[in-house]
């Protein structure tokens, strides 16, 4: 069986896969890659199922190595990446031969950079899937000297490239009301959606907090609210009335005030902000909710359409004279 | 701002979640009430409806909206709340009895004094208090299978601290509002820190990885710190020396 040996590694990185939907009612959050859409995007661009396991690179990545050719795609937050010290496009897919190092540097913006393989990562499963839940207990952080099981690559393209939005710099997040929504000052409500928010430095795959630019939100004196169901994407206003907002790996049940949630959509957004960046939150009707959950659900499905061959840039082609600049007749229909 | 204070109500939660809440304070029949009304949602199956789970007095129905329309879901939700009285509904079946023997107070549960005192009572008349209630599995949340309990009587009506404990251990039990709580993991709490057992709420390992499920009852019956001991070292199963029996 092939395997990926961690030669050194950031202080960030677990093993995700869509999570394990289901135990709500025994306390376990779903949890799962932060950026789902990078997890897609990385599956499109081998050509493989979006449910197998990736490697989620928060803030930094580390150097790899493969004892058998592999296929790989690198997405998510854009880091810098070489194998055995020649610059790999990011967004897109490649061979790591036997033996070199695949090496990927600090993300250039947002949060969550994603290296996927093909076959997938290939850890048991607990609980129905692999991903690392923190916070319940189950996996932990990657170290250095790990290796770690590739499952069975049934072959597809390599060289392919993706075409991906910039959601790694903040930006605007739209938001359903939630659970307290009607319990706040229909004045404050207008403010929080006027507010222009800066992402904290306090952030995990549990929740980040956001810190309003002018005063801050809560309820009037004296509402304590009864502990309910939290959902990622949920903005709870804590004490300090820093609106905090909760990812894959929160806790289940919270009784913080929900001033709204952020929308399934706009959540790899959410999570790939990084420190500093700035936000905008802004109310839409479930109408307007359920469009935007259509859209992003048909453009998760059209990834593998868009997935190209890669152009290859020139002045990131270390070994230009090795390349075949000239290859063999083509009719210009083919479809690669 | 608008009051919501007619239960049962049905409220969105994000794009993908109704929640059906029987009270916006705990009491024994809301509790009843969101318990019973899960396993009911259960039993519908209804095709699109992905999840359920309860709190302490509210159902979650997690479905796809693209498939089952908010309204329409919202509709069968109001249709099956007004098919009985859920407040006074009969408990899930299949229930368990649990008796965890637990060490009260001493080095291993240390905030004993501290919450007997805010009761107003004396310390063994806490443990006699504490260790006799049979408390019920009100809901698990916030870690793995970890359960809110109770309700206590009127006097464990005592407030969280003001400033939280930095970590009590993995078994510990906490009190404050009239509730237990069991801890799955070593946590940071601002609840006091009343007795200690050796039960795994959590294990990944096991067939049945969730011990504890809503609606169990639980006694947290007190033993010596040497009996404790001797219980543990006998117990590999996880259970710390406890016992369970069915409910009938």
């Amino acid at each position: 069986m092939t395997a990926l040996r961690i030669l050194s590694i950031g202080p960030g990185v677990t093993v995700q896969d869509q999570g394990r939907p289901g135990y709500i009612a025994q306390g376990l959050s779903r949890g799962g890659a932060a950026d789902v859409l990078a997890l897609a995007e990385g599956a499109a661009l081998l050509r493989q199922s979006a449910g197998l396991a990736a490697l989620e690179m928060a803030g930094f990545g580390g150097c790899f190595s493969a004892d058998a050719p592999l296929r790989i795609a690198l997405t998510g937050a854009p880091m810098k990446a070489t194998i055995d010290g020649v610059a790999v496009e990011w967004n897109a897919s490649h061979t790591l031969p036997a033996g070199a190092v695949l090496q990927i540097g600090g993300a250039q913006a947002g949060v969550y950079g994603y290296l996927s393989v093909g076959g997938g990562i290939d850890v048991p499963k607990v609980l129905g899937a692999r991903a690392t839940h923190l916070a319940a207990g189950i996996g932990a952080v990657l170290q250095a000297g790990q290796v770690l099981p590739i499952g069975g690559d049934g072959g597809g393209p390599v060289g392919m490239a993706l075409d991906v939005a910039d959601r790694f710099n903040g930006g605007p997040a739209r938001v359903l009301a939630s659970l307290q929504t009607a319990l706040f000052a229909d004045a404050d409500l207008t403010r929080f959606a006027q507010t222009e928010f800066r992402r904290d430095t306090r952030a995990n795959r549990q929740g980040v907090r956001l810190v309003p630019q002018g005063g801050g939100f809560g309820l009037s004196a004296g509402q304590s609210i009864l502990s309910e169901i939290i959902t990622p994407g949920d903005i709870q206003i804590p004490g300090d009335g820093a609106p905090y907002i909760l990812l894959p790996e929160a806790q289940t049940t919270g009784g913080y005030p929900r001033i709204g949630t952020v929308i399934p959509a706009d959540l790899p957004r959410l999570a790939q902000t990084p420190a500093g960046a700035a936000l905008r939150l802004s109310f839409v009707t479930l109408d307007e909710a359920l469009d935007a959950q259509r859209k992003y659900l048909q453009s998760i499905a059209a990834l593998p359409r868009l997935c190209a061959p890669r152009l290859r840039d020139p002045a990131l082609m270390g070994d230009l004279l090795s390349y075949q600049l000239i290859s063999g007749m083509i009719t210009g229909v083919e479809d690669i | 701002m608008q009051r919501l204070d007619h239960f049962p109500q049905i409220v969105p939660v994000g794009l993908t979640g109704l929640l059906v809440r029987f009270g916006d304070r705990l009491s024994e029949s809301a509790n009843r009430a969101a318990l019973a009304f899960r396993a009911a949602v259960e039993a519908q199956g209804w095709v699109g409806v992905e999840e359920t789970s309860s709190s302490l007095t509210s159902t979650y129905v997690r479905f796809d909206p693209l498939d089952f329309a908010h309204a329409d879901l919202k509709a069968r939700l109001q249709g099956l709340l007004a098919a009985g009285d859920w407040y006074a509904a009969d408990p899930p079946k299949g229930r368990r009895f649990w008796r965890i023997p637990t060490v009260f107070g001493g080095q291993a549960a240390p905030q004993l004094a501290e919450a007997a005192a805010l009761a107003g009572v004396s310390e063994a008349e806490a443990i006699a208090a504490l260790s006799g209630a049979r408390t019920r599995v009100l809901t698990l949340g916030f870690a793995p299978g970890q359960p809110y309990l109770g309700e206590l009587p009127e006097a464990w009506n005592i407030p969280r601290q003001s400033t939280i404990t930095p970590q009590v251990p993995a078994g510990a039990l906490v009190v404050a509002v009239r509730q237990f709580v069991l801890f799955a993991n070593a946590s940071p709490t601002g609840w006091r820190h009343v007795g200690q057992t050796g039960f795994r709420l959590y294990r990944p390992e096991a067939e049945d990885p969730f011990p504890l499920r809503a609606g169990d009852e639980v006694q947290f019956y007190a033993v010596s710190e040497t009996d404790y001991e001797t219980m543990q070292s006998r117990d590999p199963s996880g259970n710390g020396g406890a016992v369970v029996e069915p409910i009938r």
